[in-house]
């Protein structure tokens, strides 16, 4: 992990009550673990001691210091769960990965993990995936919901498409739209911008379905690289001064034709955006503004 | 100033004091293992635990961290002290029998066998050597790590830490560290107390001096008669 992140997480946080907790929180949401280098490097800008924070992060069974697969499976055996047969849940995911809890399997895809109590016992058993709480599983249940984490939810985002609507986005400087009815992402038009980044520079194109992070490049961007967005039109830049409430990057400024804008993250792998109302409505409304976390 | 009752005998303390600050400032012995002077109060052990309230309805408190208030009733050896403290000793000889200083408990304390599955860990989790580090040594070089049966001391990372002034103050402290006579029978849980307590006082002349004053220990006579 880049170490400017790391600033720019634990400068977001300053002053925060809990501020290790949700510092800890951010890097492990970028890395799926925490890194010793991001530990050490978080002590010497908190000034908290490098114990202090090993301690917090070794007792909580949310964060964990062993690199995880991209896909996190915690099976619930909390007292409710364990009899309603959570173990063979577990026995289950463990045939069927070939690892056992506290693994991670080979092609660094899957890490297994049991926790005790989700608290939704009264749903139980209860399998927590990327996120994504799975309520009742019986044995049969485990395949369907590894081959779907698998996937990585992608139809499932296309399928909250009731609360992610299509974006109509327009260049804020020439007014041309930039959504692209050539390409699709998600059965939607694409919003296509270019992006560039030290002298390499191409198009990228964004799911225009509020709240999906799915995307496609040119170029195969390293996470933790900052683009600089233009429009493909008038080629003006797209980039303002307006920090990333994620991870305090700038952010790219689009516009909507009625007006307000979308705000994407300049920072590839981040992929926070969000929509700003300014300006937009009765007066009363300054400012309003929807949030995904993605 | 507040007012306590200890052991029957009423008593006037500065306000903040702990039980065991003014049982031991009024001379009433209490044992401990986690705290030390010097150190915060931690509450760990639970071998001070003393009585309070008024029967029938009292309750067992650690007294190192529990602060004397005006009216209070205490009793630092009431019959269910002395059986809880001496079911804690058993449990500490359960998990470290090696330890000198808890090996001397048992002795003080009467206890002769100890119940449960034998260990040998070789910590008890009292954190005097992370308070130690951290407030005396100002170094916070080692910590507390994990929670539950796998909790455990050391440095961040298991690694050499840069911060350690090298003082060797955290194997001062650690009651785990002090290593017991071993006499002849190494692996009893209980050592012999004998060779614990030199000399065995209870077989000198009765007008020889002896050595120990503080408390008669007799505990080899004790050893003898599980
Ligand atoms: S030796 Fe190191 S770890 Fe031990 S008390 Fe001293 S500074 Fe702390
Ligand atoms: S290492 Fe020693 S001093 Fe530190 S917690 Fe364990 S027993 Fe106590
Ligand atoms: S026991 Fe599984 S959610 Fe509570
Ligand atoms: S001395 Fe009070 S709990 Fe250890």
């Amino acid at each position: 992990m880049n170490p400017e992140h790391i600033e720019k997480i634990v400068q977001r946080h300053r002053g925060e009550q809990g501020a290790l907790f949700a510092i800890l929180e951010d890097i492990q949401n970028h890395c799926h673990y925490l890194p010793e280098d991001a530990l050490r490097k978080v002590s010497q800008l908190t000034g908290e001691s490098l114990v202090d924070i090993f301690g917090v992060a070794t007792f909580y069974k949310a964060f964990s210091l062993k690199p995880r697969g991209n896909h996190h499976v915690s099976v619930c055996l909390g007292t409710a769960c364990h009899v309603r047969s959570a173990p063979g849940l577990v026995d289950e995911f463990t045939q069927q990965l070939g690892i056992t809890p506290g693994e991670t399997t080979g092609d660094g895809e899957f890490t297994l993990e049991t926790v005790n109590c989700l608290g939704a016992c009264a749903l139980g058993p209860i399998v927590l995936v990327d996120g994504r709480y799975f309520s009742n599983v019986k044995r049969p249940d485990v395949k369907k919901i590894i081959s779907r984490a698998g996937a990585g939810f992608r139809e499932s985002t296309a399928e909250r498409a009731g609360s992610s609507f299509p974006l109509e986005v327009v260049c804020p400087h020439c007014r041309s739209a930039l959504l692209d009815t050539q390409n699709l992402i998600e059965d939607h038009p694409a919003i296509s911008l270019m992006a560039s980044s030290k002298g390499t520079s191409g198009w990228v194109r964004l799911s225009s379905l509020f709240g999906s992070r799915c995307h496609e490049s040119e170029h195969a961007f390293a996470d933790d690289t900052q683009l600089s967005y233009s429009c493909p039109t008038c080629g003006r830049i797209l980039t303002t001064a307006t920090p990333c409430i994620e991870c305090g990057f700038p952010v790219g400024s689009l516009a909507f034709s009625g007006g307000g804008s979308l705000h994407i993250c300049s920072l590839w792998g981040c992929r926070s955006h969000r929509i700003s109302l300014n300006g937009l409505g009765s007066p009363g409304v300054a400012h309003e503004e929807i949030v995904t976390r993605v | 100033m507040v007012t306590i009752t200890i052991n029957g005998l009423e008593v006037s303390v500065e306000e903040g004091m702990t039980i065991l600050e003014a049982a031991r400032f009024f001379g009433f012995p209490i044992p401990t293992l986690c705290h030390h002077e010097g150190l915060s109060p931690y509450g760990a052990c639970r071998l001070c635990v003393v009585e309070i309230g008024e029967e029938p309805r009292t309750k067992v408190v650690s007294s190192c961290t529990y602060p004397a208030e005006n009216g209070l009733k205490v009793r630092t050896a009431s019959e269910r002290v002395l059986r809880a403290r001496r079911m804690i000793i058993e449990l500490l000889l359960a998990s470290c029998p090696q330890s000198k200083i808890i090996q001397d408990l048992a002795s003080a304390h009467g206890v002769s066998h100890q119940r449960f599955r034998q260990e040998y860990e070789d910590c008890i989790m009292c954190g005097l050597c992370v308070r130690m580090c951290s407030e005396q040594m100002v170094a916070k070089a080692i910590g507390f790590r994990g929670r539950g049966t796998n909790r455990s001391i050391g440095t961040p990372f298991d690694v050499q830490s840069d911060v350690c002034r090298l003082c060797g103050a955290c194997m001062y402290i650690c009651p785990a560290c002090q290593l017991r006579c071993t006499f002849n029978e190494p692996e009893k849980a209980v050592c012999n107390a004998c060779a614990n307590f030199q000399p065995p006082c209870i077989e000198q002349d009765r007008f020889h001096d002896m050595m120990c004053y503080m408390d008669p220990c007799v505990a080899c006579e004790l050893a003898k008669t599980p």
